[in-house]
């Protein structure tokens, strides 16, 4: 089967790719779009590490497939940040050390980004439950929580 | 050589110690920063494996002439690709390997032996193809019977994995083969005369399951050899050098020709310690000419990369009525999957090392079945011996009606102690975290209905090893660190430090890096909690070498000997208080080549003295008596680290192990069908835990120097895994006052065991 073509906006910019059938999202942003800020670790949408923004929405975008973004607006942590000034989430995570190794923290600020847009005053309950689909096996969520509860509030205050 | 004993400790400190952003921190959190699976090279092929749908079985016959013929396949190895290596056992960081058996691993040669087990390789133009050809390389298969149990693999007519396997520690040697692979033994004292004066002997026999390290990253490489025969090869691993070198040997190549970049790495507790997919990306490569990639999809970490092992143990103690033990004893049997290798050298020598014993032995046997070969894991047999020694130390609490931390404290090992693997131990922090762990007000506060506090303790030894560092002075003044240990969990920031520290200039100054194994000499792996201190100690060797070269060119540039001149804050300065000549790292820098040329060193060190690092973990759980299900509702480790260069890593340690020790405790591991065939390969149904199955971790750094690092350093990535699994099940047990001998303790279980009661 040929591939089809696909025009999206990402991270503000708008961006074309040709994608066959079979083809995640995850797949085009990493391999066609060499966005490689994405992750894989599970390819079934349960560890949340290649979670992206799609329309407004946190989704898992290995399980979204490449061509249903066309026409779509997507955001990805590479557009997280303003230029060389982070976003208020990235600069806490490295100031509480909310990361080990790495892997899983774009998934996680992602899906901690949508959460402060969606609700600023989010109790440590509802930011776990929040982020229970975002796998980490470094930190065991401890300083990560901390962090976005801290970023809450700054932001809150600012 | 530098005498390298700690020397620090009553200095006033300015950098080590303190909180500083780590300087690989914005490529981190931007999604720059480039993972195993994130490279990519112009003309590359895609790998993909071919694996075995059966867990025990011969390989008749492999064809593949209908796969290398379709269009887009540019390569197709077999084990008719890999020359057969005789046995021969290496470490690959606390664990021992075998060379013979790595060739079989990688590749299967005349047998398969798990579900997963690799059959054949093929490298291809996309991914589509490369699924293509595998659906046309035709495998004949002669099914075997298998055996997944340990006691089952024992039995006289269990199936036989390998023909030529003779028990290694039985005198005299067995006459036929069995799937015991190796029996060890450990301990001293007389065990009949340590049973005959107790007044309470408790005898239990626990069960536990096998565990993934879990690592988010699945295995990734992407290899390129040329038509030279000279390989790079970009992979996620604890240890290039150590890939290095299990390549060159498996593939027929030299070390020199094989040049190793560790990429950034998405987690590995001793999983990525080995090889599986680099040796088949270097091979296609090399018959391709192209380079190729190759990363296993998450079922395929779960089917065919090494978990721990499941295990069965039996525990013995008999202890006087205050509480003293009078003796130990234990016998393990650990899964090591399809081929030998279990930590069950380490988790014989752990299982009673936080106490001060008399008589003590422990057996230990491993054990082959049909499963994924086990790889390391985060102090591997540690946290499964010490499991049930620790629950039976509950156990004997409870019936003495003794406080289980007073218990702990009256048989403390401390400094002085005969270790029950042999060595006095020196001073370590078992009775510090005691004290600590009564003192914390977690231990005092009040629980509800259907709640149960546990504790426990856990001790793991920590290895140095050889270890390269190269440090180079810019041509401004600041600084060039390369590190041969790849950085999996901060140590980059801790190196920093360190050097920062010793030079007196500030942590900006100093840019640390991991090299490529053509950068620096031999490194040992990252593992066994070694880069604090081994690391540490060349960085702080290569400093302190090249301060003298400092001062020798600031000798130069003056005129006197070298004598004359001390180093002091950064700067070189000329001694005797009336002359406040001094030249700064830059000016120094800038002179350089009029001084003899870049000022650069290094240092070379095999480190000894790793100190062991004792924990007490405390944790509060609620049973829900109608589904079975444990909610932690609070947990505190305390932890001796010797001395936490960067506290906050140091905490990250502490917390990361322990809610991999309460994933093992409560819910993870692997259901096999009766085929052997794998259930849960998946984060769905091989539960890890999630942000909210988990309280805050409170933690407590505890700092009982270790006198052999220059800082006092002791590692701590390791021990923090080790307490939580009897913790947790002495919560549960005395949350339901059913003692629990099994893991994990998933909800069917405990509900199981409350019906019952």
């Amino acid at each position: 089967m040929s591939k089809k073509h696909i025009s999206t906006v990402i991270n503000g910019d708008a961006m074309e790719f040709l994608a066959s059938p079979e083809q995640s999202l995850l797949d085009i942003l990493r391999e066609e779009l060499e966005l490689t800020g994405s992750k894989e670790g599970c390819g079934t949408g349960d560890c949340g590490a290649c979670s992206i923004m799609l329309d407004g929405r946190l989704v898992c975008s290995c399980l979204v497939l490449g061509v249903e973004a066309d026409g779509k607006k997507i955001d990805t942590i590479e557009g997280m940040g303003n230029g060389s000034d982070m976003h208020p989430l990235q600069k806490k995570f490295l100031e509480h050390a909310a990361l080990q190794c790495g892997i899983c923290t774009p998934g996680i600020l992602i899906a901690a980004k949508a959460l402060l847009e969606k609700k600023p005053d989010p109790t440590e309950e509802e930011v776990r439950y929040w982020l229970a689909g975002n796998l980490c096996r470094c930190t065991g969520y401890d300083k990560i929580v901390r962090a976005v509860l801290d970023t809450a509030a700054d932001m809150r205050t600012a | 050589m530098n005498d390298m004993t700690q020397t620090n400790l009553q200095k006033d400190l300015k950098i080590v110690g303190t909180r500083p952003l780590r300087p690989d921190g914005a490529d981190k959190v931007t999604g720059r920063a480039l993972f195993g699976a994130d490279k990519s090279l112009p003309n590359m092929l895609v790998g993909r494996v071919l694996r075995s749908p059966h867990a025990h079985a011969k390989i008749i016959s492999i064809d593949t002439k209908a796969a290398e013929a379709l269009p887009g396949v540019k390569a197709v190895i077999t084990s008719k690709d890999f020359q057969d290596l005789p046995s021969e056992f290496v470490p690959a960081g606390e664990m021992m390997v075998n060379f013979k058996d790595m060739t079989r691993n990688i590749m299967a040669r005349d047998k398969v032996l798990y579900e997963g087990h690799t059959v054949a390789a093929v490298a291809a133009i996309n991914d589509a193809i490369a699924e293509e050809a595998m659906a046309l390389i035709k495998v004949e298969y002669e099914l075997l019977p298998h055996v997944m149990d340990v006691e089952e693999a024992e039995k006289p007519n269990a199936p036989l994995l390998h023909d030529d396997m003779i028990t290694i520690g039985v005198e005299p040697a067995p006459k036929k083969p069995s799937n015991v692979a190796k029996r060890v033994e450990f301990g001293f004292g007389d065990l009949d005369k340590g049973f005959k004066e107790a007044d309470l002997i408790i005898e239990k026999k626990f069960s536990t399951q096998p565990v993934h390290q879990g690592y988010i990253e699945p295995h990734a490489c992407l290899a390129s050899v040329s038509e030279d025969g000279q390989g790079e090869l970009w992979v996620t691993t604890q240890g290039p050098f150590v890939v290095r070198n299990f390549c060159s040997k498996i593939l027929g190549m030299s070390t020199s020709q094989i040049r190793v970049t560790a990429s950034e790495i998405g987690g590995g507790f001793g999983g990525k310690t080995v090889i599986y997919l680099e040796p088949l990306a270097l091979a296609l490569s090399r018959k391709a000419c192209r380079p190729v990639k190759m990363v296993m999809s998450r079922q395929e970490v779960l089917m065919a990369s090494g978990p721990t092992s499941g295990a069965k143990i039996w525990v013995k103690i008999g202890v006087k009525k205050d509480g003293r033990i009078t003796a130990g004893d234990a016998v393990l049997k650990f899964q090591a999957g399809a081929f030998q290798g279990s930590p069950i050298g380490p988790g014989a020598m752990c299982a009673f090392a936080p106490y001060e014993m008399t008589n003590v032995r422990v057996v230990g046997y491993d054990i082959v079945v049909n499963r994924p070969k086990v790889a390391a894991y985060r102090a591997p047999g540690g946290p499964i011996s010490e499991y049930a020694v620790e629950s039976v130390m509950d156990e004997i609490a409870q019936k003495l009606n003794l406080d289980p931390l007073e218990l702990r404290l009256k048989n403390a090992a401390k400094e002085g102690t005969q270790a029950p693997y042999g060595p006095k131990l020196g001073p370590i922090g078992m009775i510090e975290t005691l004290e600590a762990a009564k003192a914390h007000p977690h231990y005092s506060a009040p629980l509800g209905p259907n709640q149960g506090r546990g504790v426990a303790s856990g001790f793991w030894f920590n290895i140095g090893g050889e270890t390269c560092t190269s440090i180079n002075i810019n041509e401004d003044g600041t600084v060039g660190l390369t590190l041969g240990t790849p950085d999996i969990g901060g140590s980059r920031a801790s190196m920093a430090m360190m050097a920062a520290e010793e030079l007196g200039v500030p942590m900006s100054t100093i840019r640390p890096i991991i090299g490529d194994t053509s950068s620096l000499g031999f490194n040992f792996l990252t593992g066994g909690s070694r880069v604090t201190f081994s690391s540490g100690m060349a960085v702080v060797e290569s400093v302190r070498e090249i301060i003298v070269e400092l001062r020798k060119r600031a000798a130069q540039l003056w005129d006197v000997s070298i004598e004359k001149v001390e180093w002091v804050s950064g700067h070189a300065r000329l001694v005797g208080s009336e002359n406040p000549k001094s030249l700064s790292l830059r000016e120094l820098a800038e002179a350089a080549g009029k001084t003899g040329g870049p000022i650069v060193g290094g240092a070379s060190i095999n480190a000894t003295g790793a100190g062991p690092s004792l924990a007490t973990h405390i944790v509060d759980v609620e049973v829900d008596p109608e589904t079975g299900r444990t909610t932690v509702l609070r947990y505190t480790a305390i932890q001796d680290a010797g001395k936490a260069i960067h506290p906050s890593y140091v905490e990250g340690q502490m917390q990361g192990g322990a809610v991999q020790g309460i994933g093992w405790a409560l819910n993870e591991e692997y259901v096999y069908d009766d085929n052997g065939k794998l259930l849960n390969p998946g984060f769905l149904d091989y539960r890890v835990p999630v942000c909210s199955d988990v309280p805050m971790i409170d933690t407590v750094i505890v700092e009982v120097p270790n006198p052999k690092h220059p800082y006092g350093v002791r590692g701590v990535g390791e021990t923090p895994i080790v307490p939580p699994l009897a913790a947790v099940s002495n919560a549960v047990s005395r949350a339901t006052n059913i003692r629990f001998n099994e893991l994990p303790l998933s909800p069917p279980r405990v509900l199981a065991a409350i019906e019952s009661r």
